[in-house]
């Protein structure tokens, strides 16, 4: 009745673990799950099994996963229901998720499995009163918990993107309810003014996902440098740090996944060590500047390394990376060879000498970056669910902001910003009339 | 001195009371009007004017229903305006200005019209109950009547204080006699009350004002009207209103008089109205503002009395005099009376049902400014619905409860009873979540086929809207028949500032352009010829209509999705205290409201959508 469509979400604790078990919910979900699956068609299954096989999408394997698959009613839910066992990397279950939701899954919400259950009549009445008491600890504590995961930095921006909708809905209310009103009323520019400043927040919020989903995914690292710089030599200093740990992850070939490890409680993921790995050398003479742009344009932070006896090769790439600096450490390799009257670009280098295992002070930089970068006030949405309601809203927004354009009436424009208060409003908590009424009033003469 | 038994007594003859006593009569209830002075019957106590931006919305409603004030606005009014012209039709908000006299006299002839009602003059001290249902009242004279339900609309006479500057005394309105009594009966009964103020600005002698250095503001053009009726004829004469300013001057010697503010100096207890403050309130808050706006209305159409729009004062009526002076083209004004502040008891209406019938005694209805409302459209509207419920009750038929997305009344009624109010309540667009459904103009698409069903609404009201359905569905086709040339419609579109076509295009497309409306369209022959035949009216609701369609659309799916909700009926004697998975926020509110569905549950404040989900096991799915 009042569910519709498949919901998916990671059912087990979304750490590093052996399994990770993925549920989805709701008419549908068997053909969505087949689409993906190479093993037998779950649709075609007459009741409940287990099954075998691959989760494959555009012709990457992702994962061997085994399938529950338990047909309406006999389920949780009472509706068709798949939990997909996946290893246990929030890489992969990830992935997988995202994948559901490509094809049409939505995001549940907190508790919404428990609450189909109980609208389909899964339980009776005397259990109800424990249900309900679990749904409420889980809703309400579910939004609590995400709120309170946004740590300072972002909770201030929802709020500011709350407020920022709150008088922008105000400066349109007031010029509805109140026109006969003798206040000056915000002119179109104004309004755009105000509507960008909101969305630019939105737009940042969103971006944000990628950092904020690379600390569950693995932080995408890239070392890059000219040959010789001694890139494959740190790569598995690296790897064989004894603070870090290594991990193929698991049942996953090395060249679609790469290497990963762990260091100051962040997951780390080296991006095309293929090459530095087998053939370090001989692969990386052919990449020109292009492709060494390529590759820090894929990652969020840089290992640049330079050998300081041939710092001159570098001169040009140097320049041409520039402008990323915000993501690269610049790292001065065999710097123990390092001539004193040999002029280095005024970057701020380490030093380190990979061969000698001298490398603390780049972890210790690298340690500072993700600690401004993932772990500072400044982080950022992770959840998927936020995400979603995030984008909905900026939908919504870019509506309200394109009838703004076509000069179409102030209801109009409230008409798009509602519904993007509506998305809104599974995070941030609605701005109900009242709010919207009272900041007109704390700001405007009203009344005769 | 003896009465017979009615069915319905109606406490109060204001706004609120003429409503419910016109409805429950037509009806065809037995009902007796009781009030303190016959002479007064529907006054208005403040400004001249019906209507305005969302109030107006709220005459048409009632007025579609089969209410009277509508009519009695048309025949009664001074000047139309149709107002927020420039924004889109969901906005459009009639207004006018009223000949007070007139408008009171012309209720009291249309009560006096119908048989079924009988008038009494007299104070009513005390409500008679017996074993929680109502049983009648009894009077200041020591009389005691009965009937099967009361109405009591109390306005703001309930207690009444009258303050100007540090002078206070008790009075319902200036001149009258407070009511006193009904509070306290009530308060025996088990109800909570508290207080409100509000306020009213002076009156001036017309005379004294220089006209000739003040702002016009004419009516409209073409005036328009309320009633969706044949039975009123829009002005043909109308009186204009004037604007002038306050300045510096004047706000420095209202400044004198704050030490003798009743406000100021907490003489008033009560919470007045954020949106209607006094003028010592925006020079007090708004202190960077060098002037603020004032509007000359007048009183009728013969009358020398003026009323002076925003300059609500309970300052000393010295100062308030002193200060008028200072205003440019009042500076030999000669004062009627001064503005004044009131207090008076209201009941938090968080006690009423959504019938407006109170939840611990039967049969027994508020309505108006005893409701926390203020208005006379919004007491209008609450008297219309009590007089029907009260007759339908006693009838055995279901209350009418209209739903948010049915009405401004049903926005009005919901807030009132799911989130109450601690102000004086005004009706806003921006409260309504279905505004684009909400129109004026389609009001009568709304109610007239549920006021024709409860007998309200008579025969020729849906005749009207049969036709007015029909030409706007004929429109429609047509012009989504009409392909227009480049060459007809390129230079209209091009002196509206809008890109020429290069094709031939539907009228019916082009009309979605914002800049287009089906005036621009007439001045194409072939489209004159369809257009020019039919009443205004309609072809405006076809243009309505067909430039909202996506939003209307959208707004009915949304408004479809939580009838739903609105589908699961709650038993209003459950026992919330026992499910104790609710917050105990949510539990305390849904045993105070008792709500009687879901949907209305989910829009008491402080009550989660976790909450609703435990409901939903509860109550069945």
């Amino acid at each position: 009745m009042l569910n519709e469509g498949v919901i998916v979400a990671l059912s087990t604790a979304s750490n590093r673990a052996a399994l990770h078990v993925i549920r989805l919910s709701g008419q549908g979900c068997f053909e969505m799950v087949d689409k993906v699956f190479v093993g037998r068609k779950i649709s075609d299954i007459k009741s409940n099994a287990l099954v075998y096989g691959k989760i494959c999408s555009q012709n990457e394997d992702i994962d061997e996963v085994v399938l529950s698959v338990f047909k309406a009613p006999h389920s949780f839910t009472k509706e068709d229901v798949v939990e997909i066992s996946c290893h246990g990397s929030p890489l992969i279950s990830q992935k997988i998720i995202d994948i559901m939701i490509e094809l049409g899954a939505k995001p549940a919400l907190a508790g919404e499995f428990t609450q189909r259950a109980y609208l389909n009549g899964r339980f009776d009445l005397a259990q109800a009163e424990a249900v309900a008491d679990l749904i409420n600890a889980e809703s309400e504590q579910a939004r609590k918990i995400a709120l309170s995961q946004l740590k300072g930095g972002v909770s201030n921006q929802i709020e500011m993107i709350r407020e920022k909708l709150l008088e922008f809905l105000s400066l349109l209310e007031l010029e509805l309810d109140f026109g006969e009103e003798d206040v000056e009323f915000a002119n179109r520019e104004q309004l755009l003014e105000r509507i960008d400043s909101a969305e630019s927040y939105i737009v940042k919020l969103i971006n944000s996902f990628g950092s904020g989903n690379a600390i569950k995914k693995g932080i995408p690292l890239v070392i890059a440098g000219k040959p010789n710089a001694g890139k494959s030599t740190l790569l598995n200093c690296l790897l064989n740090e004894e603070r870090a740990i290594v991990s193929d992850i698991a049942g996953t070939t090395r060249d679609t996944i790469e290497e990963s490890f762990m260091f100051n409680d962040l997951l780390f993921r080296l991006i095309d060590t293929a090459g530095i790995r087998h053939d370090a050398e001989s692969v990386i003479e052919q990449m020109g500047i292009e492709r060494t742009l390529q590759k820090i344009e894929k990652a969020e932070i840089v290992l640049y390394m330079v050998d300081a006896q041939h710092i001159d090769d570098s001169t040009d790439e140097i320049k041409a990376i520039e402008k990323y600096h915000d993501k690269i450490i610049w790292v001065l390799n065999k710097s123990d060879l390092l001539s004193s009257e040999k002029k280095i670009p005024e970057n701020d280098w380490v030093r380190i000498s990979a061969k000698k295992g001298e490398i603390e002070s780049l972890l210790n930089r690298l340690k500072e970056l993700c600690n401004t970068k993932y772990l500072s006030n400044d982080i950022t949405i992770s959840n998927t669910r936020h995400l979603s309601a995030l984008k909905e809203s900026l939908i919504s927004i870019q509506k309200a902001k394109e009838s703004l354009k076509q000069g179409l009436s102030g209801e109009i424009v409230v008409f798009e910003l509602k519904s993007a208060l509506e998305h809104l409003g599974s995070i941030t908590g609605k701005i109900t009339n009242d709010e919207v009424l009272g900041s007109i009033f704390s700001k405007f003469c009203i009344g005769k | 001195m003896k009465f017979d038994k009615y069915d319905i007594i109606v406490v109060g003859a204001g706004h609120a009371g003429c409503e419910a006593a016109h409805a429950a009569a037509k009806l065809g209830s037995k009902v007796l009007l009781i009030t303190m002075n016959m002479e007064v019957m529907a006054k208005m106590s403040c400004n001249p004017a019906m209507g305005g931006v969302a109030k107006g919305q709220i005459i048409r409603e009632i007025d579609a229903l089969g209410g009277m004030s509508g009519i009695i606005t048309d025949k009664t009014m001074i000047q139309f305006r149709m107002l927020n012209r420039s924004k889109g039709a969901a906005m459009w908000s009639p207004r006018a200005q009223s000949d007070r006299m007139r408008f009171s006299e012309e209720w009291r002839l249309t009560l006096e019209r119908n048989s079924n009602v009988d008038f009494f003059q007299d104070s009513v001290t005390e409500i008679l109950t017996e074993n929680n249902r109502v049983t009648g009242v009894k009077t200041q004279m020591g009389l005691t009547i009965y009937s099967q339900s009361v109405i009591v609309t109390s306005g703001t006479f309930l207690n009444g204080r009258i303050h100007i500057g540090r002078k206070n005394y008790g009075g319902g309105r200036m001149g009258e006699k407070a009511s006193t009594g009904i509070t306290a009966s009530l308060e025996v009964l088990g109800f909570e009350s508290g207080r409100m103020k509000t306020g009213t600005p002076p009156r001036l002698d017309g005379r004294t004002i220089d006209y000739s250095v003040l702002e016009e503001q004419k009516g409209d053009e073409n005036p328009g009207k309320f009633s969706f009726s044949d039975e009123t004829k829009p002005l043909t004469h109308q009186r204009s209103c004037f604007i002038t300013y306050t300045n510096q001057t004047v706000h420095d010697i209202l400044r004198e008089g704050f030490v003798d503010s009743p406000m100021f100096a907490g003489d008033i207890h009560g919470l007045g109205p954020r949106y209607c403050p006094s003028i010592e309130d925006k020079i007090n808050r708004f202190a960077e503002r060098s002037r603020h706006q004032i509007f000359v209305e007048p009183e009728g159409w013969n009358t020398i009395e003026v009323y002076i729009n925003g300059f609500s004062s309970s300052l000393p009526e010295e100062i308030q005099q002193r200060a008028l002076k200072q205003i440019k083209g009042f500076e030999n004004a000669k004062m009627f009376r001064p503005g004044y502040a009131i207090e008076y008891d209201y009941f938090p209406p968080t006690q009423l049902k959504m019938s407006l019938e109170t939840k611990i005694i039967d049969n027994l209805y508020f309505a108006g400014q005893i409701n926390g409302t203020t208005g006379y459209e919004e007491a209008a509207c609450q008297g219309l619905i009590a007089g029907i419920n009260a007759h339908n009750k006693n009838n055995e038929n279901e209350p009418l409860i209209l739903n948010r997305s049915d009405a401004y009344i049903g926005v009005l009624i919901d807030d009132l009873i799911n989130k109450g109010t601690d102000e004086p309540y005004r009706m806003f667009t921006s409260r309504a979540e279905y505004r684009i459904l909400l129109r004026q103009d389609n009001a009568d698409i709304r109610l007239t086929p549920i006021g024709r069903k409860i007998g309200l609404a008579d025969e020729s009201r849906e005749r009207r809207l049969e036709e007015k359905l029909k030409n706007v569905e004929s429109l429609t086709k047509e012009l989504d028949k009409q392909n227009l040339t480049p060459e007809e419609i390129n230079p209209i579109l091009i002196e509206l500032g809008t890109p020429p076509v290069e094709q031939k295009i539907k009228a019916s497309k082009i009309l979605l352009r914002p800049q287009l409306s089906n005036e621009n369209l007439k001045s194409i022959e072939s489209l004159n010829r369809i257009i020019g035949q039919l009443p205004e009216d309609d072809v405006v609701q076809t243009e309505i209509s067909l430039k909202y369609a996506s939003y209307i659309e959208k707004e009915k799916e949304t408004a479809d999705k939580i009838k739903r909700l609105e589908n699961v009926k709650l038993n209003p004697e459950f026992d919330y205290s026992k499910i104790t998975s609710l917050s105990s926020e949510s539990r305390q509110k849904l045993s105070k409201i008792k709500p009687e569905t879901l949907g209305q549950a989910s829009r008491i404040s402080g009550v989660s959508p976790a909450d609703i989900s435990v409901l939903l096991v509860y109550f069945g799915r």
